[in-house]
């Protein structure tokens, strides 16, 4: 008994840490875009990636053939999302890094768009997820690209107007 | 600009500036956070056992000293005496 608790034990550690491996850099980049801190300053992604994954661990042995990367994404997903809620407004509210090119967006902004964009997660995946409807979520996602865009491309479209009018 | 054209560009404005250096300490620190979640749950399913085992025997003793399926002896009606 104790030994076959000590080969799973083993077991998942291994398993874990391959699954980590292959997956901390892309879930650490979503979490930095969720947070929208700076590339190399992002405590609050890794601390949010360190929760998800010590989530992921608890559960390893009770996955089921479901996809860890999977998992961890939805408790990340849904644990920024509780946290952004309990910040709103608060005093623990962090301001949003202008390195990140997601800064100008809400919260829920960056988590649709980086479960719909980043992560290719289905419309009604990430509605579900979420609790919202299908729609909202379309609509969301469509709102904070065109922001993105815009902002990306800020400075050129109106420097072209200004000099569109009054030729 | 399509719809897709846009989420092109918007997918390669998240994809950019990826480092991609994952600071060891994040698998050390999710290890020793989930082993101590799964301690805490064994800890805690051992306790809720034990309290469901001693609440069985209190149960059981308690059954077998109070007798509570016995008819208690009456005392309203005064005993038969003298007929």
């Amino acid at each position: 008994m104790r030994q076959r608790h000590a080969s799973q034990e083993t077991r998942r550690a291994r398993e874990f840490e391959a699954f980590v491996a292959g997956a901390a850099g892309r879930l650490l980049h979503a979490a930095t875009l969720l947070t929208a801190e700076a590339p190399d300053d992002n405590p609050r992604a890794r601390r949010l990636l360190t929760l998800s994954l010590a989530h992921t661990y608890a559960c390893w042995d009770r996955l089921r053939g479901e996809d860890p990367y999977d998992r961890t994404r939805q408790y990340l997903a849904t644990r920024f999302a509780r946290g952004a809620w309990h910040h709103h407004g608060g005093l623990g509210r962090s301001r949003p890094h202008p390195a990140s090119p997601l800064a100008p967006l809400t919260p829920q902004e960056r988590l649709i768009l980086v479960l719909r964009l980043y992560e290719g997660v289905a419309e009604e995946q990430a509605a579900a997820l979420l609790g919202l409807s299908a729609e909202r979520v379309r609509a969301i996602c469509h709102r904070a690209t065109t922001a993105l865009l815009h902002r990306s491309r800020g400075p050129a479209p109106a420097a072209t107007a200004k000099k569109a009018v009054p030729s | 600009m399509s719809g897709s054209d846009r989420e092109a560009a918007a997918r390669r404005l998240l994809e950019q500036t990826s480092s991609r250096s994952v600071p060891p300490e994040i698998h050390a620190e999710a290890v020793r956070r989930g082993a101590r979640m799964l301690r805490r749950r064994a800890v805690a399913r051992r306790l809720l056992w034990l309290l469901m085992f001693a609440a069985a025997v209190g149960f059981t003793v308690w059954a077998l000293t109070a007798r509570p399926w016995v008819e208690p002896p009456s005392d309203t009606t005064p005993p038969l005496t003298s007929w």
